[in-house]
């Protein structure tokens, strides 16, 4: 081993401590029998008993519910306008007010959430005084909120993928009799699939995980998960919490080795078959 | 090198003033903002013609082409396709079918997908779908590939699947964007005759656009030779090549030598031309149509010079030089001759005899060629 691959190998051991030892900690202490986080009970752990806990947690588990249901609406929502917005900026270059249009969709990318969520509280309160919609504030409200963002990723993903898309492939369907909205739906809409679905797990990932915004635009009895965890934490660190991390990190990362091994049998596959 | 294969024997609707075109062009120009890609064309192609618009790469060819398929609206001139004015026909309701340079096949398909495609959008039935679909895959056989993924073609499949997709639903016209432009030399030979094969079988028109004059030369009937958005000569290879009608023409197919001079002899039946460069007079075995005193250009091709040790029985039209470079290329070799003036005229040999006596480098020699070699052209 030479000096410098010494320095590099220590550089890098440091660099994954610094990222990984808090969640690893994190993920030690959930087994932890003591109902004080940092005191570690040496007669009673490892146990389980604050994810059995966890599951009896009835403002938890609403809360997840919450969560799980405004992310979903929100990135499929977001989705759909990303992908009309990406579409639209991708395919005409000149149009009346085309700056306006690119600077208002990626605004929300730069803009600091707790001005967006204010002024879409603002929004809310004075549209619900004079035309009496949406009536009070929740998951509704929430929705719109987090889609006014999420669809901002969106829209840059689906705009990067059409930007290297071979347009002569919608030509050549044009030219064998398919009029431009069946274009769009049988031959634009599958090459670009995965570039949408990456965006819809973006904008869910981003909701599942938003707690500025859900704050100003929930409603009694809306809490999502991340602003359950959070008046929680405020109140003193609950073990509960720990247990809900590491179930969290360990639906992560199957979620992601998954995936990744399926992309790369997929690879492997086509390998094989072109040889 | 130039092939041309003087196919196509049977009749030459060009010439026959009633003959009906099947593709007509009027007038047609198209700008691009300030910039005009083609230029008042005019043209007419016939029913079973292969045409090839041959050019070099901005000449307005490929826009010309997109203009016919539909992609492009011309800004003036009408489109005519079988007397039908198409000018503002959206693609997908021409009687017409384009096989797109980087082929454009569906990459989600696998090949018979791709190729049933087209009859899908026509609401032809499944059954026989199924059965057009199988005839034009074993036509350009692919039959074994059917299920194959594009993704898994190699270049010269992906070609013969574009264009099964683009013939199988039996287009009157077929246009064809440097359709053997991705492939390597030997098999774009190959597919050269291919594509003659399938046309003649199928009775399709085809519109080519290459910028390759050899792949012109074999394909064509006729050839249109396009610069500057503009079609500069149309017709038969041969035509091309033995009358070029311009100092453009003359270069852009094949090669040749060019000798700028004025007219001092002007007959019916010959003219001679004096030429500085050449040091002496070429005369010419036929007459032209020009002003006396204008400038005016000697075309004479590499093939058609002898070259001899000897000085040649004739008196007229010879020149002598001295051997600069020698290039052997096998079938042929090339010499380049420096003339006293300066001038340097290419020539050809065809390798005939294996042991033939071999022209050397900085040795002595005659040119000459015959009065009815060199062609005038006057721009």
């Amino acid at each position: 081993m030479s000096r410098r691959s010494a320095f590099v190998i220590t550089c890098l051991a440091f660099g994954y401590a610094f990222l990984y030892v808090p969640i690893a900690s994190m993920v030690v202490y959930s087994f932890n029998a003591s109902q004080l986080v940092t005191v570690w009970d040496h007669a009673n752990s490892p146990t389980l008993k604050w994810f059995v806990a966890l599951l009896h947690d009835q403002e938890i588990l609403g809360a997840a519910w919450i969560s799980l249901q405004v992310a979903i609406a929100n990135a499929t929502g977001s989705v759909i306008l990303g992908t009309l917005a990406g579409y639209g900026l991708a395919r005409f270059p000149r149009f009346r007010g085309r700056f306006a249009f690119t600077a208002m969709t990626t605004a929300p990318l730069v803009m600091p959430e707790v001005i967006t969520g204010l002024s879409l509280l603002l929004l809310f309160v004075a549209l619900e005084q004079t035309i009496g919609w949406p009536a009070g504030r929740g998951i509704g409200t929430m929705i719109i909120g987090h889609m006014t963002f999420s669809m901002a990723y969106v829209t840059v993903v689906v705009q990067s993928r059409l930007a290297t898309f071979d347009r002569s492939v919608e030509e050549a369907a044009m030219d064998l009799g398919a009029r431009p909205v069946k274009v769009f739906f049988v031959i634009t809409l599958p090459i670009i699939f995965p570039a949408i679905m990456a965006g819809w797990l973006l904008a869910f990932t981003l909701s599942w995980d938003d707690l500025v915004i859900s704050s100003f635009t929930a409603g009694p009895g809306s809490n999502t998960l991340p602003m359950v965890v959070f008046s929680m934490v405020r109140l003193g660190v609950n073990p509960e919490i720990n247990a809900l991390a590491t179930l969290t990190i360990t639906l992560v990362t199957i979620l992601v080795v998954g995936a990744s091994w399926l992309a790369a049998r997929a690879r492997r596959r086509a390998a094989a078959a072109v040889a | 090198m130039v092939a041309a294969t003087g196919r196509r024997e049977a009749g030459e609707p060009w010439n026959d003033p009633n003959a009906r075109p099947y593709v007509e062009l009027r007038r047609v120009t198209k700008k691009f903002g300030d910039f005009t890609a083609v230029d008042d064309v005019s043209l007419k192609i016939y029913e079973r013609e292969i045409f090839c618009l041959l050019g070099a790469s901005g000449c307005g060819k490929t826009t010309l082409l997109r203009m016919l398929g539909g992609f492009e609206t011309p800004t003036e001139g009408r489109i005519l396709i079988d007397g039908e004015d198409v000018t503002d026909v959206p693609p997908y309701d021409r009687p017409v079918n384009m096989m797109f340079q980087s082929y454009a096949l569906f990459p989600h398909m696998n090949v018979e997908q791709n190729v049933a495609f087209g009859l899908k959008q026509d609401r032809v039935p499944k059954a026989e779908i199924r059965e057009r679909v199988a005839t034009m895959l074993d036509m350009v056989q692919l039959g074994e590939y059917a299920k194959r993924k594009v993704g898994q073609l190699s270049g010269g499949q992906r070609q013969r699947v574009a264009l099964a997709r683009a013939l199988v639903k039996r287009p009157k016209l077929l246009l064809l964007d440097e359709p053997l432009g991705a492939l390597d030399k030997k098999l774009r030979e190959h597919t050269q005759f291919e594509l003659i094969g399938l046309q003649d079988k199928l009775g399709v028109t085809f519109l080519v656009v290459t910028h390759d004059q050899e792949e012109a030369m074999t394909l064509a009937s006729r050839i249109g030779v396009m610069d500057r958005g503009t079609i500069v000569q149309a017709g038969t290879p041969a035509e091309i090549y033995e009358f070029p009608n311009s100092k453009f023409v003359a270069d852009f197919i094949g090669s040749v030598n060019l000798f700028e001079g004025r007219l001092v002899e002007d007959e019916p039946e010959r003219v001679r031309i004096a030429s500085a460069e050449l040091g002496g007079t070429i005369l010419v075995g036929h007459g032209i149509s020009s002003a006396p005193e204008a400038t005016l250009w000697a075309a004479l091709r590499p093939e058609k010079i002898a070259m001899s040790r000897g000085a040649p029985p004739q008196t007229e039209n010879v020149a002598r030089g001295i051997v600069q470079d020698v290039a052997y290329l096998g079938d042929l070799s090339i010499y380049v001759v420096r003339l006293p003036t300066g001038k340097l005229v290419r020539v050809t040999r065809p390798n005939t005899a294996r042991h033939a006596e071999p022209v050397e480098r900085d040795s002595e020699v005659y040119l000459s060629w015959d009065a009815a070699s060199p062609v005038v052209v006057t721009r």
